[in-house]
């Protein structure tokens, strides 16, 4: 099919249609706007619903209902709007319901800005509410990327009844590049045999969080503990120049598109650096990175926070490698040139050494 | 021998955790035998809150969600886009409709959802140990308001149905009581009435049911009743607050 010159937030709006997802619910936010709007056209289209909510807490509750209900369907949202979801996506986690959410992260704490961030990481892949639970979190660095990963979200929630997150930014929503769309309707495959649809000809289905017996609430944090581990087997990644990296930049989303510039210039000057990029940040993809910083001295995360991923790739190294953090936060994007300076502050520090 | 009274078939036979005396029962009941009565026990689902009545999902004999505090109603929208053919309602008490719940009842109504609310009004958080609600009585005595609600500070009791009668999205809104067998039967029809609206796809729905909570009260069962008759009745004026249309299907 040929390519498409595409908004990030459309294009992610319109491969989740063609991922079959035929109900929407949110509430406007910048810089995720797009989103909304697109599906607000193109939903009643294809027989669809998009609902603007009263709030981002109703909206998520809206699908609860609808996932519970058995339907595809997705909410979208930004920063102060993910953080009122957090509500209903502990009790989706909770109640093993599919759906996904996105994620189109600006600059915080508080009101914070509307340019772009990275710094909803941790919310993203701890958990995010009250609870023991984890979302799948997916991370595009390219517009054709999120359309991709639409549709796999939407089949890994399925597949584990669980929330998934698209955690893009401000600038992968509104940047353009050509995209090829899917065009195969590729709809829902599993069966949804629990989801509520009247009790037709069988014994009536529930969707609850609550489990007030200690006992019976244990085994279902077990269980979910289970299926949390059994997500391991879907990490997603990028290996770019790492194979005899002497320093390897760690990046997700837009910041590894700059890391990935910056290794490019860096090698020309003769420096071995290299790219490791997550795209699952949950799972986190531990063994892969590992592997790619076999030979690094140093390893340099790249991210729009005051440091978060960070502390994952630290631990997820298991701490045999020095790792530094460049980050810039409140819709201030890193240069290329800014983080080759950090790459040449490192190499030439004299310190490191790893020991993987 | 033909049996006159059983247990309707859209209840489970479990036991409820119900104090004596509670009305919460009485309302499952009338609702359940609604239900029968349409024939749409496995064309229905229902939404339980969080309250007292959060167990309602094991009480009824119907596919069941439960929702967060206060947001049955926009868990009821999320269900009611995907299956605008089925019967979906939301059973809520005060404390999460007209508190935590407030957005959530308000827009459902204004956009005209086609589901039937049953709003379980006792003036007290029942299900927490009896702490003030919106709809708290000014003067009553409650556990975070122990000299009695007064205006200023803790602000007026809330008349949820006749501001939701106020909206154009709403359909049928009414009052009615359970503490005696007349306002029982009213009651019935009250709830049948709001199913039906839904049925008929004419728009929102609810239906405001004045209970009893004896335990937080501090009264016994029947003492409770006339309590309900003295004090919430002149706040709580029973009737039909907005009937957009007669119905009949
Ligand atoms: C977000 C949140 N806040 C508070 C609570 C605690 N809580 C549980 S039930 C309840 C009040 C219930 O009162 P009401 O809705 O009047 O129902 P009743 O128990 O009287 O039937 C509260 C505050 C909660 N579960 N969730
Ligand atoms: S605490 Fe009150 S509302 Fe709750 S079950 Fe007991 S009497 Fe009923």
């Amino acid at each position: 099919m040929a390519k498409v010159l595409m908004k990030g937030n459309e294009a992610l709006a319109e491969a989740a249609i063609r991922a079959g997802c035929r109900y929407f619910f949110g509430y406007p936010i910048t810089p995720q706007n797009e989103i909304p709007e697109y599906l607000a056209k193109r939903l009643p289209e294809v027989g669809g619903v998009f609902v603007q909510a009263e709030s981002e807490i109703a909206a998520i509750n809206m699908v609860y209902g609808a996932a519970g209900a058995g339907a595809r369907v997705m909410t979208s949202s930004s920063g102060p709007g993910i953080s009122l979801k957090q509500e209903g996506i502990t009790y989706i986690a909770g109640a093993e319901l599919p759906c996904v959410i996105v994620n189109i992260q600006r600059g915080g704490p508080g009101l914070g800005g509307i340019q772009p961030a990275q710094s909803d990481y941790f919310q993203a892949v701890k958990g995010g509410g009250h609870g023991d639970y984890k979302l799948l979190v997916l991370a595009p660095a390219t517009v054709q990327e999120m359309v991709d990963l639409m549709g796999k979200a939407f089949d890994l929630a399925d597949e584990y009844r669980n929330p998934v997150m698209i955690l893009g930014d401000g600038i992968l929503g509104q940047m353009m590049e050509p995209v090829e769309l899917t065009e195969q309707n590729h709809t829902q495959r599993t069966e949804k045999p629990w989801a509520t649809t009247g009790a037709k000809g069988r014994s009536p289905n529930v969707i609850t969080s609550l489990f007030l017996d200690p006992v019976e609430l244990e085994k279902h944090n077990l269980h979910l503990q289970t299926k949390y581990d059994r997500m391991s087997q879907e990490t997603l990644w990028e290996n770019y120049k790492t194979k005899d990296a002497e320093l390897v930049l760690v990046g997700y989303g837009t910041s590894a598109r700059i890391a990935k510039a910056a290794v490019d210039q860096a090698r020309e000057q003769g420096i071995k650096a290299g790219l490791f990029r997550p795209i699952s940040l949950f799972p986190f993809p531990k063994n892969a990175l590992q592997e790619a910083c076999k030979q690094a001295n140093h390893v340099l995360t790249v991210e729009m926070s005051m440091g978060q991923l960070v502390e994952d790739v630290r631990y997820n190294l298991e701490f045999k490698v020095p790792v530094h953090l460049y980050g810039r936060v409140g819709g201030m994007v890193p240069t290329t040139r800014s983080v080759l300076e950090e790459v040449k502050r490192w190499v030439n520090s004299g310190e490191g050494g790893g020991n993987l | 021998m033909r049996p006159v009274f059983h247990r309707p078939e859209a209840l489970t036979a479990i036991k409820t955790h119900y104090c004596p005396g509670c009305t919460h029962g009485i309302i499952h009941r009338l609702i359940a035998e609604v239900i029968d009565e349409l024939g749409v026990r496995e064309e229905t689902i229902g939404v339980s809150p969080v309250g007292c009545s959060v167990l309602a999902y094991s009480y009824f004999n119907l596919d069941m969600q439960q929702a967060a505090h206060g947001r049955a109603p926009a868990v009821a929208t999320g269900i009611k886009r995907v299956h605008p053919q089925k019967v979906v309602f939301t059973y809520q008490g005060d404390g999460d409709l007209a508190a935590i719940g407030t957005a959530e009842i308000v827009h459902a109504a204004a956009r005209s959802e086609k589901i039937t609310t049953i709003f379980v009004n006792n003036a007290i958080y029942g299900m927490t140990g009896g702490q003030m609600a919106p709809t708290t009585l000014l003067r009553q005595k409650s556990m975070t308001s122990p000299k009695g609600r007064e205006a200023a500070p803790q602000g007026y009791p809330i008349r949820v149905s006749e501001m939701l009668a106020t909206l154009d999205g709403a359909a049928y809104i009414a009052r009615v009581s359970v503490h005696n067998p007349q306002e029982v039967s009213k009651a019935k029809k009250a709830i049948k009435t709001a199913f039906e609206y839904q049925m008929a796809g004419i728009g929102f729905a609810l239906v405001e049911v004045l209970s009893t909570c004896p335990t937080n009260w501090g009264c016994t069962p029947t003492e409770s009743l006339k309590w309900l008759v003295e004090n919430m009745l002149p706040v709580y004026p029973l009737g039909v607050k907005k009937m957009q249309r007669e119905v009949s299907i």
